[in-house]
């Protein structure tokens, strides 16, 4: 670094503004450089606030408006309002532009409501507390106003406010450990450096007094790239210039460990850190529910615009003679004379339009989100979904998949932390057949477990106490373990009964639980100390081991050793590893004992190692020496002459015994995974762990079982045969199978049948997803989708995280377009968890990554079950019953609009008053459907628990199939053609008062109404299986609000309305006898095929949940007799 | 992702019966073994109401009379070619003569009937103006824009009562005259034309400006009657308390129809020796023939009924009722044979599973 390279740099800073936009200097802790050092050339950077929020104060109606409008049906209403106030229309704008206006308004506020949450959460992270030094004393500040520049302390398990360069921390070596877990998912510590020529500046006053500038590059969002220089200015010297890496950088959200505290300077802040770059906002998922809901709006676009047409071109057949055009007693105007023919039939083909556009309901938009938005309480509410451990309860990110919940098909789960506690448990060892349980450890004494289950050999002898030790310390000293720091300093010297326990750190964490485990049963590892590896053994004597080499792990040899040499000046190898790739190297030992051993505690969904030694004479080491360092110098081919060298070191080994380490299985994750197998849910679990475990974790769960055949398509396979080899092979397995099925016609049951389970690991998926020169891919991919289709468990190890997300995506663009749900807990499930069309995330110990891109997020991973086996059924049902039903009742609404067109000449008259039309939708028919669509329960939560086969019931969008619809739209029909004859028979040619007098146009159409409301009313009354008292208030009370309202708004005189067409129109209706009756027989005719058909299919072709319904009718103790059951 | 590991204030939830759906609730199932008696029942309820109501309306006599004047069909055919074609038809009268063979029991309603016309239709039922009808000293001078093109008349004065509804009043008129005896002497049945339009809209809804001198006539100076009508609306009748907007008829013809064949009430027999009903004899209704009809196809007719409680005759309602009523019956009988037979088989399923 010499001065030239300085003063280039600073040329091209002055140089010219095009240059600045590339890179920036930032100036540590805002002091300027020295005078002639370096132009100050200010710059602006944001400051430390995020803005997560959409809106602000000041554009909120603005903005909010048009995004509203954005959206094809609230702009479809507005083209129908705008039509309504240009031409002259039947209905008043009022009629269309009063619900837009509500839908829009309740839409705004939900959205306003939600960007105020985020507003509050920003402000909750910008107003969290920051140390900042300034003037060489600490102070505190709140996060938003850290600027670029600003030297911040941060200390242990804080989370770093910005990205920082990292100048000092309290460790005398410059270094801290960061975890970045909630960036990218590694839980384990990374080490990064300070700044060599800053790293001596422990204190305030000392971080103060620095003289630096700092140039970086602009901000970019690789997480793992950086480029910049400090030039340090001394008193006396030129400026020391210094590269910056990737290293000296300290992330946003990543936080800090083992480290008491740190300083660094603000680089990026705000919206330019790393983290705010990788922001990447949700895409819009869309459910089953709301796709068919478009597509039936689209068909009833189509009725409504036949319906249109066949008016208009009606009209003017109908209009052809000029009487019915024009009779006298009404005629027209002179301008209305002298249209075109088209103009008037394009106006009149509008006004049509408008007349008929109720049949798209406004507020059916608004009803879904509102039941949505609500509905999704009940997830948040529930008790059995809330951890009392934790003190967390489900949260729900998005309320618009909740119906989707009851759609899954496919669901991919993770296995560390949501199938397994991703809490390591040391079970046992077995020493040449004895087995050492460390619960049974009483006052350090082994007691070789007494309850012991499977004692091979009970009597060591002295050679089996030596052995037993050699393999504690074999354990103790053969991994990569790091000992906590304060534990560190105090640990070793208290006194062993003092209970204080080492912490220890680890990528891996069953070599935290191996070494936890074996300090129970007495042999302590204490720390790593210039080489040595101290330990600590059951006679409280410290042992010391120099560590000669590691042979570190490696996923293809599945083993690792080290190379320790022992006080006396024995050299020692030991070996850990699976026990598939230890057993072939092992010359002696109780081989045979272990083994057996071994696979009783692999099938029991414990992680087995195996563990070896070998003495080596020092000439024999010395050869190993020199192996490994011209393995290790060598610059072509290192990984395998390394590989090679590993192989002739770790061979002709003596077994000492084996590890029994359990992942805990999640509480009830075996049930919960059982359930959804039988709800007809086909669960994949995607790890990226080791085929072993993840094999062995699959077992526990019972996603495999006993007389599951496993068909792999690992990288091993791979090996011996070509991938187009293995997969013929196995799909005609597989394919038999199904075949000799069909034959059999379904008559086994499926637990007799051979189950298949797939495990395929990420290179060989990799190679299945490649797509190849010769577009060959496509065949692979279909031969494992066929593959995959017949098997009931399918487990994924070894996955990248983005591959995670390629199998949700392979999957969910498969030809039957199943439904996806992906399940899991860490940063790494984050892109599946995005891809799926459900994405669940367990707010679990790694951060809330996973949880806060979820769109739903529950404590535990049992809590899925009642998720969705319950909470999806329902939902599922009630918008699909929502669904249907709006479009059935307005189908009931404008039918008869559209048949009374052939009676009045097709003049657009509306047969209801402009009241009725605004109100129908809004408030006579809106909260009973609502309220339904809340509370109703078809079949009680436990009988849904108990049988998770009902899931089967609405699997793949059943209740809004196109039969439902169909059968849905012509009840409409039917109803509509019942309301509009009964009440034109009833008025044709006569009188029904008995005072003589007559009834006009209103009364006709306030009969229609009357019926429609009773009979819309009612259907749904027939519908609801839950009657809960707010069932009955609302049901009972909306039709009561129909009547009163109508007694109301004909009752008197309204001012300020240009006419009185209802007055007293309700009341004189219900004067009449023949009224009354005629509404109890259409409302009764129009509710009898439904009737009818349901009690005929419950009966002929009942469904499953149909029949359970039954079920629970007949053991249900009647309400009568125990009138107190019910409460 | 976020920006902070921020813990959520997670909070137990509330643990409500609602909350926790789990509300007590009745959960009635519509299985055959509670439709079935219900069909049964609601079919012989049906069946009963149908019977009562089917009876009801037969007892009711309606004697109704086309005098459109359709060539050969009687003595107003003349009157309906003299106004052929003729843009305010002549005046003209004829009669028509029945007779009762036995007596027609009361109360009679004399009604006329139009067919094919349309007074649902959409530019003629909103041309109207309900505030000038109902008295409003300003609506009177200035009536809204639904009246045009019978807003103002040719000479610029506003028209009252504005609108086409009010335009195309129907003014045949018709007296009713006995002959008790053969070859006797025919005598006048007196007609009460009050309370044939509502109450409410012929004491509330319809209201006559505030008189100006006591005069009505002085409270529309400055309008024009509508073009159509011989008469200023302060004429309509002799009657203070049936003249003006609150002319009975007027009133009636105001209430637009539902369908494009309408009855309406024109006069009730109730008075004197017709209080009862119509006696035996002979009748010759006198009518004026003025409304013209044919150039738009269609009919005009005249129609004598009597009213029950359920109003005039309708055999609609009897028999919707004895169908809905029979078929409930007959579905019953089916579910109750599909009941039957597969209820032993799902027994049977439900065995073998």
């Amino acid at each position: 670094m010499d001065c030239t390279l300085v003063r280039t740099l600073v040329h091209r800073y002055c140089a010219g503004e095009e240059d600045c936009v590339d890179s920036r200097t930032v100036y540590v802790g805002h002091r300027e450089p020295p005078p002639g050092a370096e132009a100050y050339i200010p710059h602006r950077c944001p400051d430390n606030r995020i803005v997560s929020s959409k809106y602000t104060f000041w554009n909120f109606i603005p903005k909010n408006l048009f995004e509203q409008f954005r959206r094809i049906a609230n702009f479809y209403f507005l083209i129908i309002f705008l039509v309504q106030l240009i031409i002259d229309t039947p209905t008043s704008p009022v009629t269309s532009g009063l619900p837009l206006f509500f839908v829009i308004t309740v839409t705004a506020i939900k959205q306003g409501y939600e960007d105020w949450l985020r507003h509050k959460a920003d402000s909750a992270v910008n107003q969290c507390p920051v140390h900042f030094v300034q003037h060489g004393r600490l102070v505190r500040k709140q996060s938003r106003k850290l600027r670029v520049g600003d030297i911040v302390m941060v200390k242990e398990d804080e989370t770093f406010p910005c990205d920082l360069i990292f100048l000092s921390s309290s460790r005398a070596d410059g270094t801290c450990h960061v975890t970045t877990a909630s960036l990218d998912g590694e839980s384990s510590h990374k080490t990064h450096y300070a700044v060599q020529d800053t790293k001596g500046f422990h204190t305030e006053e000392d971080i103060d007094s620095l003289h630096a500038t700092i140039e970086c590059e602009r901000p970019q969002p690789d997480l793992y790239k950086f480029v910049g220089r400090i030039n340090v200015y001394s008193d006396l010297n030129d400026p020391v210039v210094r590269p910056l890496g990737s290293e000296n950088l300290l992330l946003r959200g990543a936080a800090l460990k083992n480290t008491e505290k740190i300083f660094g300077v603000a680089v990026y802040t705000g919206m330019e850190t790393k983290m705010a770059l990788n922001y990447q906002s949700k895409s819009q998922k869309r459910s089953a529910v709301e796709k068919s809901m478009n597509v039936f709006l689209i068909v009833y676009l189509c009725i409504l615009i036949s319906k249109a047409l066949i008016n208009t071109v009606m009209k003017y057949v109908w209009q052809s003679e000029p009487f019915r055009d024009e009779p006298w007693y009404n005629q027209k105007t002179e301008a209305e004379r002298q249209r075109n023919l088209l103009l008037r039939a394009f106006t009149d083909f509008l006004a049509f339009m408008v007349l008929f556009n109720y049949i798209i309901p406004v507020s059916m938009y608004v009803t879904v989100e509102m039941q949505k938005f609500l509905g999704s309480y009940f997830i948040t509410w529930d008790e059995e979904m809330f951890d009392e451990e934790t003190g967390e309860g489900p949260l729900v990110n998005t309320s618009d998949l909740n119906e989707e919940l009851g759609q899954v098909e496919y669901v991919f789960t993770d296995k560390t932390g949501t199938l397994t506690e991703n809490n390591m448990e040391f079970k046992e060892c077995c020493v040449e057949g004895h087995v050492y349980v460390p619960h049974a450890v009483c006052n350090g004494q082994v007691l070789p477990a007494a309850a012991a289950i499977d004692m091979i050999d009970t009597s060591p002898g002295a050679g089996g106490r030596e052995r037993e030790e050699l393999f504690f310390r074999a354990v103790c000293l053969c991994h990569t373990v790091q000992v906590k720091d304060d534990a560190e300093v105090d640990g070793p010297r208290k006194s062993p009964d003092s209970g204080k326990r080492c912490a220890y750190i680890s990528s891996s964490p069953d070599e935290v639980a191996l070494v936890e485990g074996i300090q129970r049963l007495g042999f302590t590892y204490l720390r790593l100390k210039e080489n040595y590896m101290e330990l600590r053994n059951r006679d409280n004597d410290i042992e010391r081991f120099e560590l000669l080499e590691i042979l570190s792990f490696d996923s293809v040899r599945r083993r690792m050793s080290v190379i320790v040499k022992s006080a006396t000046g024995e050299i020692y190898l030991f070996c850990k590893g699976a026990d598939s790739s230890i057993f072939p190297r092992v010359v002696e030992g109780k081989v045979d004992q272990i083994r057996s051993r071994v696979e009783r505690n692999a099938v029991e969904g414990l992680r087995t190692l195996c563990v070896a030694y070998k003495r080596l004479m020092q000439e024999e080491y010395e050869g190993i020496y020199k192996l490994l360092q011209a393995a290790r110098v060598a610059l072509h081919d290192r990984e395998r002459k390394l590989a090679e060298a590993y192989e002739q070191i770790e061979k002709d080994l003596i077994l000492l015994g084996a590890t029994a380490v359990e992942d805990r299985l999640q509480e009830k994750a075996a049930d919960t995974i059982e359930a959804l197998q039988k709800a007809g849910i086909k669960v994949w679990v995607l790890t990226g762990d080791k085929m072993e475990t993840a094999a062995a974790a699959c077992y526990a769960c019972r996603l495999f079982r006993r007389n599951t055949q496993l068909l792999e398509v690992t990288t091993k396979r791979l090996e011996e045969q070509s991938l187009h080899d293995v997969l013929c092979e196995l799909s005609k397995t597989v394919l038999h199978r199904s075949a000799s099925l069909t034959r059999d016609s379904f008559s086994g049951l499926s637990a007799d049948m051979q189950d298949y389970g797939l495990i395929i690991d990420g290179a060989a998926l990799s190679l299945i997803m490649k797509p190849c020169e010769d577009g060959s891919s496509s065949h692979y991919r279909e031969l494992f989708l066929d593959i995959c289709r017949n098997c009931s468990a399918v487990l994924c190890c070894r996955m990248a995280p983005l591959q995670k997300a390629q199998i949700v995506k392979l999957i969910k663009f498969s030809k039957e377009h199943p439904i996806t749900l992906a399940i899991g807990d860490g940063a790494n499930d984050v892109s599946m968890i995005l891809e799926a069309h459900v994405g669940i995330g367990i707010i679990g110990k790694e951060g809330r990554q996973a949880a806060r891109n979820s769109d739903y997020a529950i404590p535990k991973f049992k809590h899925l079950k009642k998720m969705l086996l319950v909470h999806g059924h329902f939902y599922y049902i009630r918008i699909s019953e929502l669904v249907q039903y709006f479009f059935y009742k307005n189908v009931c609404f404008i039918f008869p609009q559209f048949l009374y067109q052939f009676f009045c000449g097709f003049s657009q008259q509306t047969l209801y008053d402009t009241a009725y039309l605004t109100l129908y939708n809004i408030s006579f028919t809106s909260l009973p459907i609502l309220l339904h669509s809340l509370t109703e329960q078809h079949v009680s939560m436990d009988t849904l628990k108990r049988d998770p086969a009902l899931y089967r019931d609405i699997a793949k969008n059943a209740l809004l199939r196109w039969r439902v619809f169909i059968y849905w739209t012509f009840l409409g029909v039917f109803d509509a053609l019942v309301f509009f004859f009964g009440a034109y028979f009833m008025f044709e040619n006569t009188t029904v008062t008995s005072n003589g007098q007559v009834f006009g146009n209103w009364t006709f159409g306030t009969l229609v109404f009357t019926v429609m409301v009773f009979t819309v009313t009612l259907k749904l009354a027939l519908d609801t299986h839950y009657w809960t008292w707010i069932n009955h208030f609302v049901i009972w009370g909306s039709l009561l609000f129909y009547v009163i309202f109508s007694l109301l708004w004909g009752g008197i005189i309204w001012p300020f309305l240009s006419y009185q067409r209802m007055y007293y129109v309700f009341i004189r209706m219900l004067s009449s006898g023949p009224a009354w009756l005629a509404i109890v027989l259409l409302v009764a005719v129009s509710l009898l095929p439904d009737v009818l058909k349901k009690v005929l299919c419950r009966q002929l072709w009942p469904s499953a949940t149909e029949r359970v319904q039954t079920a629970c009718l007949v053991s249900r103790p009647p309400l009568g007799s125990h009138p107190l059951a019910s409460l | 992702m976020t920006w902070s590991a921020t813990a959520r204030g997670a909070h137990q939830p509330d643990n409500t019966a609602f909350t926790q759906q789990r509300l007590p609730a009745w959960q009635p199932l519509l299985s055959a073994s509670i439709t079935l008696p219900l069909f049964f029942c609601a079919g012989l309820a049906f069946i009963g109401l149908g019977l009562g109501l089917y009876y009801s309306s037969n007892g009711i006599k309606e004697l109704e009379y086309d005098y459109t004047g359709d060539p050969g069909t009687g003595n107003c055919s003349v009157c309906a070619a003299a106004g052929q074609g003729r843009a305010p038809p002549p005046r003209c009268s004829c009669a028509w003569y029945f007779s009762l063979p036995e007596f027609f029991q009361g109360p009679v309603y004399l009604y006329y009937e139009l067919t094919n016309f349309y007074q649902n239709n959409r530019r003629y039922g909103v041309s109207r103006d309900d505030a000038q009808l109902s008295g409003l000293q300003s609506a009177l001078h200035h009536p809204v824009n639904d009246c045009y093109p019978y807003q103002y008349s040719a000479a610029g004065l506003p028209i009252a009562p504005c609108g086409a509804i009010a335009n195309s009043l129907f003014n045949d008129s018709f007296s009713l005259w006995h002959q008790r005896l053969p070859g006797g002497p025919y005598v006048e049945v007196p007609l009460d034309r009050t309370g044939i339009a509502w109450w409410t809209d012929y004491h509330v809804k319809f209201r006559n400006p505030p008189l100006v001198n006591g005069s009505l006539a002085l409270a529309f100076l400055g309008t024009a009657p509508p073009p159509s009508w011989h008469r200023p609306v302060y004429e309509l009748s002799p009657d203070p308390n049936n003249t003006g907007f609150i002319n009975q008829d007027f009133v009636v013809w105001m209430r637009t129809a539902a369908l494009p064949t309408f009855r309406k009430l024109y006069a009730r027999i109730r008075q004197g020796n017709y209080s009862a009903g119509l006696p035996r004899g002979t009748y010759r209704v006198n009518i004026t023939y003025n409304y013209p009809v044919r150039v738009f196809g269609g009919h005009k007719l005249i129609n004598f009924s009597s009213i029950s409680w359920m109003g005039g005759k309708n055999p609609f309602l009897g028999i919707a009722y004895l169908v809905v009523g029979s078929l409930c019956i007959l579905t019953g009988f089916v579910m109750l044979v599909v009941y039957i037979r597969y209820q032993d088989q799902n027994d049977d399923d439900e065995d073998d599973e």
